[in-house]
């Protein structure tokens, strides 16, 4: 099977602000994008693992864990990890950045 | 040293090393082997990691640092597969090894498979261990559709959890009544209604005869003909001892593996303990029994002197799905027993007790099991209880005279408090004092109270209180800190941040050394606001400390969507607003409109991005419906219209909601407003409720129509509009300046006092400072909705999804 890897430019570095999720629906994929205070950026599949679902953007965010806005679930921004007591996993997306402008890795 | 190995790496037989090692730390070299891939863990609290309570971290009871601590060789994913028992070896299925002196065998049980066809298909499930409950947590996400055979404990247990991962359950049952070992036909039938009101569907007296499907299942057929269709299916129909290594190699094996008095085998120096072993021809499958039969082991193994064990009477104690059951003895009445009833259909309350010969021989307890500690005494005890009065057995009857302070001071030492682990209060207060116990995890360490099922938890908690008196209260005080990022208080925190003069949240969070950089969701929310209370004309709210819905302004719905409820002050709208609202439904296809239950409008479905512009096409206020704040203000039609009305109910409510709206409340705040004590407007359960009556108002408060129903306090009764305001003002300065973030009204005053609250607001000068910093901090708030429509910065930060299209 031949699987190309495509880079989707999504947003300007600076226009991000730190601590807030974004949507961003590429094709049928819906992505949450988020800055961080440090400066680093993630994207993560916008839904959360939970059995009832929600989106992930309007999750309060501190340091690199997001919390799930409908059940407060604790997940890391790094690799989608839910933290206990809870667990499952949210898909990740691969960040690059290039002159300002921020790649999604597909 | 001797050689001591083990087979089974379960609750009963760990527990016999402990009682072991509590012995002869030093006489053992001990080895044990586990099939699971865990350490010990418990095994009643599976159901638990099921319903999504609890994480299996936090059913372990032996974690791998104990086995190490004590010296023990523990081999798990490993399978005795062979004993040796003249060479007194044991071989692993990895081809290991290893001698012996002593064996124990606890190798516990297996779930029962139906020997049905189509019972290996895939989606084919016992219920026993973490790998069961890994596989039924799987499936659940995937599919819908789940049958359990078996109406026991089990079988109601597993459909319980998998009501809660979302799949809908059919239970099937092959008797006519749901535990039928434990339960008798009224009980029964009271926990059937109760399981279906949650959403379990039953089929009684079904014998399964095929699990159908290719390679997984897809329904089961019954031997009646009818068949139904499941993705998942439990068995959930008992358990049978494991035996098969004892029986392999020559350990004589009935229906258990048969053992003495002393937990001997019929081969010298093995032994066997736990749901593996029978005795006296029963096998036991509760905990209490098989820690009994550990402690006996463990004496006889270290050579002790121990009274043999002689089997046990076994009560069960159950929590089914939320409801409280313990039944003992006997079930079903026959000709030689009298039974005393009490069955309280209202409240779900049912109660018998069978008594044969003055003495008590079969208790059925559903619904309330507080008298069972007692009733099982009496049980096992066989006391006559010629001189005693139906009440007096069943005490709990007229329980509102007895606290549980004084039901622990009058309890006799030897009254059992955790029928698990055999622990008795005397041995409970005994360490509390010699051992200067002071946390409930401390007591469940040093004496075992409470490890096992847990439900006595919360007796340990009123024994420890009881035994230290004033100390721990002041102890479980002190340790309420505002979330796990800091150890400090709301009071500690509120302090600093005036003391300090710390004025946003990151700066608390950091000064105060918070030991989670940027906080979490309980502490962030909750300094936001204690600083926007502090400082009262400050505009500096922390947008992004906000949860969801005070962020977004809206409620957020479960999918995704949102919901947009304008203010409409007393519940009293226009024509030209309802055409608004009408207009903007049919524009942005709205796919609910709903009357909510504060009297207004509520758009239900709404997108995202389209939350600015419906806001700008409403042109009405926010009616901040998802807030810690004033939601709504309730009114009765009142004088202008209704012959009952005394007062202008609808002109008060419309001032009193366009005086308080906005407001950052700890929690959300409802008040309503009738014009007569025929309160129509349900002031008795709102967190201020205002009554006309003749010549003036009665003001209601800490009432709650929620979660915790109750029925609100008369305050204080005023003539005038003003004294109103007034009043209403300063009660809910006093609140937003004395309660807990998140702390109702309700729960507010029942912790405050009424009284107390009363002689604030009897104090003039109190009273209007208060009002003066409310009337401060009211002036600080702006409409939401329209900063939004106002300001593009707003709208790309929180209502802007992104749409890229990919390949251009």
């Amino acid at each position: 099977m031949i699987k190309t890897i495509r880079r989707i430019p999504v947003a300007h570095y600076s226009n991000l602000k730190a601590r807030t999720g974004y949507s961003i629906r590429l094709d049928d994929k819906e992505i949450a994008l988020f800055k961080v205070s440090n400066g680093r950026v993630y994207a993560l599949e916008n839904r959360s693992p939970h059995p009832k679902g929600g989106v992930l953007s309007e999750g309060l965010v501190s340091g690199e864990y997001v919390y799930c806005p409908v059940y407060d679930w604790k997940i890391s921004l790094v690799d989608g990890k839910v933290q206990e007591p809870d667990n499952g996993q949210v898909r990740t997306y691969k960040i690059e950045i290039e002159k300002d402008v921020v790649f999604i890795v597909l | 040293m001797k050689k001591l190995v083990m087979i089974g790496n379960g609750m009963a037989g760990v527990r016999t090393i402990e009682e072991i090692l509590k012995l002869e730390p030093e006489q053992f070299e001990i080895t044990i082997f586990g099939e699971e891939p865990y350490p010990n863990y418990n095994r009643i609290k599976l159901s638990n990691i099921l319903q999504g309570d609890v994480h299996f971290d936090d059913i372990i009871i032996n974690p791998l640092e104990w086995y190490k601590d004590n010296n023990i060789q523990l081999y798990t994913g490993e399978a005795v597969v062979k004993i040796d028992t003249k060479a007194r070896k044991v071989l692993s299925d990895q081809g290991r090894e290893v001698q012996y002196d002593e064996l124990i065998i606890a190798t516990g049980s297996k779930a029962i498979i139906l020997p049905i066809p189509g019972a290996n298909k895939q989606g084919v499930t016992g219920f026993r261990d973490i790998k069961d409950c890994e596989l039924m947590i799987k499936l659940a996400k995937q599919y819908k559709k789940a049958a359990v055979i078996g109406g026991g404990l089990l079988g109601l247990e597993a459909a319980r959890g998998l009501l809660n991962l979302g799949m809908k359950v059919d239970v099937v049952h092959l008797m006519p009544h749901l535990m039928e070992r434990q339960l008798d036909r009224v009980s029964a039938s009271m926990l059937k209604e109760e399981l279906e009101a949650q959403g379990m569907n039953f089929l009684m007296e079904k014998e399964t005869v095929e699990i159908l499907g290719d390679e997984r299942v897809i329904g089961l057929r019954f031997k009646d003909g009818s068949q139904i269709e499941a993705d998942l299916v439990v068995m959930a129909l008992g358990i049978r001892p494991n035996t098969e290594v004892a029986k392999n190699s020559g350990v004589y094996v009935n229906r258990g593996i048969v053992v003495n008095d002393y937990m001997e085998t019929n081969v010298p120096h093995v032994y066997a303990v736990g749901e593996c072993a029978e005795h006296r021809e029963i096998v036991y499958g509760l905990v209490a029994p098989l820690y009994e039969q550990a402690k006996v082991l463990a004496n006889h193994i270290c050579g002790r002197e121990t009274e043999p064990y002689k089997g046990s009477v076994t009560g069960t104690q159950l929590k089914v799905a939320g409801v409280d059951l313990f039944s003992a003895g006997e079930i079903h009445e026959d000709t030689t027993t009298k039974s005393i009833m009490v069955h309280n259909e209202y409240e779900g309350i049912y109660k018998k007790v069978l008594i044969r010969n003055n003495r008590i021989v079969g208790i059925v307890l559903y619904g309330d099991t507080k008298d069972s500690t007692r009733l099982f005494r009496m049980l096992t005890k066989q006391e006559d209880i010629s001189g005693m009065t139906s009440v007096s057995i069943l005490q709990s009857e007229c329980s509102g005279a007895i606290n549980d302070g004084d039901d622990v001071a009058s309890m006799p030492d030897d009254e059992l408090i955790c029928g698990c682990n055999g622990v008795t209060k005397g041995v409970i207060v005994e360490s509390i004092k010699t051992k200067g116990l002071t946390t409930l995890d401390q007591v469940s360490q040093c004496t075992n109270a409470g490890r096992s099922c847990g439900r006595c938890k919360p007796l340990v908690a009123s024994i420890l209180s009881h035994t230290l008196g004033n100390q721990f209260n002041e102890k479980a005080a002190s340790k309420t800190s505002i979330c796990g990022c800091t150890t400090l208080s709301r009071e500690e925190v509120i302090e600093e941040i005036k003391t300090k003069g710390l004025t946003s949240v990151k700066e608390v969070m950091n000064v105060l050394e918070w030991n989670n950089e940027e906080g979490c969701t309980k502490c962030r929310p909750a300094i936001n606001y204690y600083l926007g209370m502090i400082y009262m004309d400050h505009g500096m709210d922390d947008r992004d400390s906000r949860l969801v819905n005070e962020k977004m302004h809206a409620n957020v719905q479960k999918d995704g969507t949102y919901s947009v409820v304008p203010r409409m002050y007393g519940g009293v709208t226009t024509a030209k607003d309802l055409k608004k609202i009408a207009e903007v439904a049919e524009k942005y296809h709205v796919p609910l409109v709903k009357l909510t239950g504060g009297q207004r409008i509520g758009l239900f479905g709404v997108k995202k991005e389209d939350l600015p512009s419906i806001w700008k096409d409403l042109d009405m206020p926010s009616g901040y419906a998802y807030g810690k704040t004033l939601r709504t203000v309730k009114t009765c039609v009142g004088s202008q219209f209704c012959r009952y009305g005394t007062q202008d109910s609808m002109a008060l409510g419309i001032e009193l909601e366009k005086k308080f709206e906005r407001l950052d409340t700890p929690h959300k705040v409802k008040m309503g407003v009738s014009a007569c004590p025929r309160n129509c407007s349900e002031a008795g359960i709102k967190d201020i409720g205002f009554v006309g009556i003749d010549g003036g108002w009665e003001i209601y408060v800490g009432g709650n129509g929620g979660v915790d129903l109750r029925p609100a306090d008369l305050l204080c009764t005023v003539k005038t509009k003003e004294e109103v305001m007034e009043i209403t003002g300063a009660y809910l300065q006093y609140y937003r300046e004395t309660a807990n973030y998140l702390e109702r009204t309700s729960k507010w005053l029942e912790r405050i006092g009424l009284k107390h609250v009363q002689e604030v607001l009897a104090d003039k000068e109190m009273r209007q400072a208060l009002n003066e910093r409310l009337d401060k901090t009211l002036k600080k708030y702006v409409d939401p909705w329209n900063e939004a429509i106002q300001s593009k910065e707003i709208q790309d930060k929180y209502y802007m999804t992104h749409i890229i299209k990919v390949g251009e």
